[in-house]
């Protein structure tokens, strides 16, 4: 079988439709995880024993078990404890939420990066709490840590996919379902790969070149 | 209530749990037979990447992007469906253990690769000083201290390969996340069946994702970076 650039072409508006929400689902899982990862991370240093135990333990939880099966989870409990949300906003939670346990864990070694003496010529200087943190640690954890979450945003984009199996109908779907319609599987899901290689092999070398700028110099 | 719920929760194991361990079963099996299989491909592509001819290195590099460019499922589903149109025909297992195994050495090699590359430059001048051929520089001096470096971040592979292989019950491979929705399908408790489905995954992976933690402090150095899928 030869590959119908025809018909390729003829199935890419539909494809890129999809396309506009596999952005959109990345583009919300990104916020959430930015988010709740800080909260992981706060929770993680906080004075409180349970408090850190609690966060370390979902940090655990969520990295050693698969996003697929946490998707499923959250797709099928919610409503049962009452939780009715558009498929989207379930497959939007799932990312973030998965993301946010190793987004936590960046900011992290963002900040355990920051030397010592940083902290102590803070002190020295009398810096108040909240000054230490915006002016000196802040700002030096974040470089660091923005390429680190420029891949998890790309690996975030390669995950969405999976959330065609809680019937969100993004670019995976629209190809599936196309495919399913017309049973031709070469255009449909060769054109997926080209999307996806098209837009995250730029991006991959987008957050290599910030990298060199902002940690190389 | 919550007596009447731990009740029926001891009521249910029994019946969930045989169905669900079967299934963890099959995980193992495509984990480990695709685990093998990229790891040797890991060595490859990541040495060959290291060519000295510029052509090589173009390929194996373009092999790396592609499979790490796009999406897993998307592989997986290509090897299952549009395969046999260009007269491929694989059955379940043999699609899930081609998509993963490609999938996950795209990643492994750019874990040999970096090992290779962080060796210091004069163990490699040492071994030309003592007029060592190639080969044995390669394997009597380079790679038997580069592996050690690559131990943990292996390890942190091998964690997200398993995790990924619950994909290939999307093309009705039995794996555990296939009996977890077909128990779903059977009779309806999405919250147990689904707390169970993660709990053998966590138990699999939280012992492995340990075992790396304790490789890293012993041989390792900050990967930055590295855990991006």
């Amino acid at each position: 079988v030869s590959f119908d650039w025809g018909f390729a072409l003829e199935i890419t508006g539909t494809l890129l439709r999809g396309a506009r929400l596999t952005l959109l689902a990345t583009v919300g899982g990104m916020l959430l995880a930015l988010l709740v990862g800080l909260l992981l991370a706060v929770a993680r240093m906080s004075p409180l024993r349970p408090v850190r135990l609690l966060a370390s333990a979902y940090v655990e939880v969520v990295r050693n078990t698969p996003f697929l099966i946490q998707l499923y989870f959250l797709f099928y409990v919610l409503p049962l404890a009452g939780v009715r949300a558009p498929a989207l906003a379930t497959g939007v939670i799932a990312l973030g939420l998965n993301y946010s346990a190793y987004t936590a864990e960046v900011y992290r070694s963002g900040i355990a990066a920051v030397p010592r003496g940083q902290w102590e010529a803070a002190l020295a200087l009398n810096l108040s709490a909240r000054r230490t943190w915006s002016r000196i640690i802040v700002p030096q954890a974040v470089r660091p840590i923005v390429p680190v979450l420029g891949n998890y945003l790309i690996g975030m984009f390669k995950e969405t996919p999976l959330l065609s199996t809680i019937t969100i109908i993004e670019l995976f779907a629209s190809a599936q379902s196309i495919a399913g319609t017309t049973y031709r599987y070469y255009e449909p899901y060769t054109m997926v790969g080209i999307v996806f290689l098209v837009l995250s092999v730029p991006s991959a070398i987008l957050i290599r070149r910030l990298d060199v700028r902002l940690n190389r110099d | 209530m919550s007596g009447d719920w731990i009740a029926r929760q001891a009521e249910l194991l029994p019946e969930l749990l045989p169905p669900l361990l079967r299934g963890l079963l099959v995980t193992l099996e495509v984990t480990a037979v695709s685990g093998a299989i990229a790891l040797v491909l890991s060595f490859v592509v990541g040495i060959g990447r290291l060519a000295r001819s510029p052509g090589i290195r173009g390929v194996f590099r373009a092999y790396v992007e592609v499979f790490r460019g796009t999406s897993a499922l998307v592989q997986l589903f290509y090897c299952y469906f549009v395969l046999p149109f260009l007269g491929i025909h694989l059955s379940p297992f043999m699609a899930a253990v081609i998509a993963l195994s490609v999938n996950s050495s795209a990643y492994g090699s750019e874990i040999v690769r970096s090992a290779i590359s962080s060796i210091d430059r004069g163990q490699l001048e040492a071994a030309v000083a003592l007029n060592l051929s190639e080969r044995r520089t390669m394997t009597a001096i380079i790679l038997p201290q580069a592996v050690l470096r690559m131990l943990p971040p292996f390890g942190n592979l091998l964690v997200e390969h398993l995790k990924t292989t619950s994909l290939v019950s999307l093309i009705t491979v039995t794996d555990l996340a296939f009996a977890g929705q077909s128990l779903l399908q059977q009779n309806g408790e999405a919250t147990q069946v689904y707390a169970l489905v993660l709990l053998l995954y966590f138990c699999v992976c939280f012992p492995l994702s340990r075992l790396t933690k304790r490789l890293e402090r012993r041989f390792g150095r900050d990967e930055r970076g590295a855990g991006a899928r």
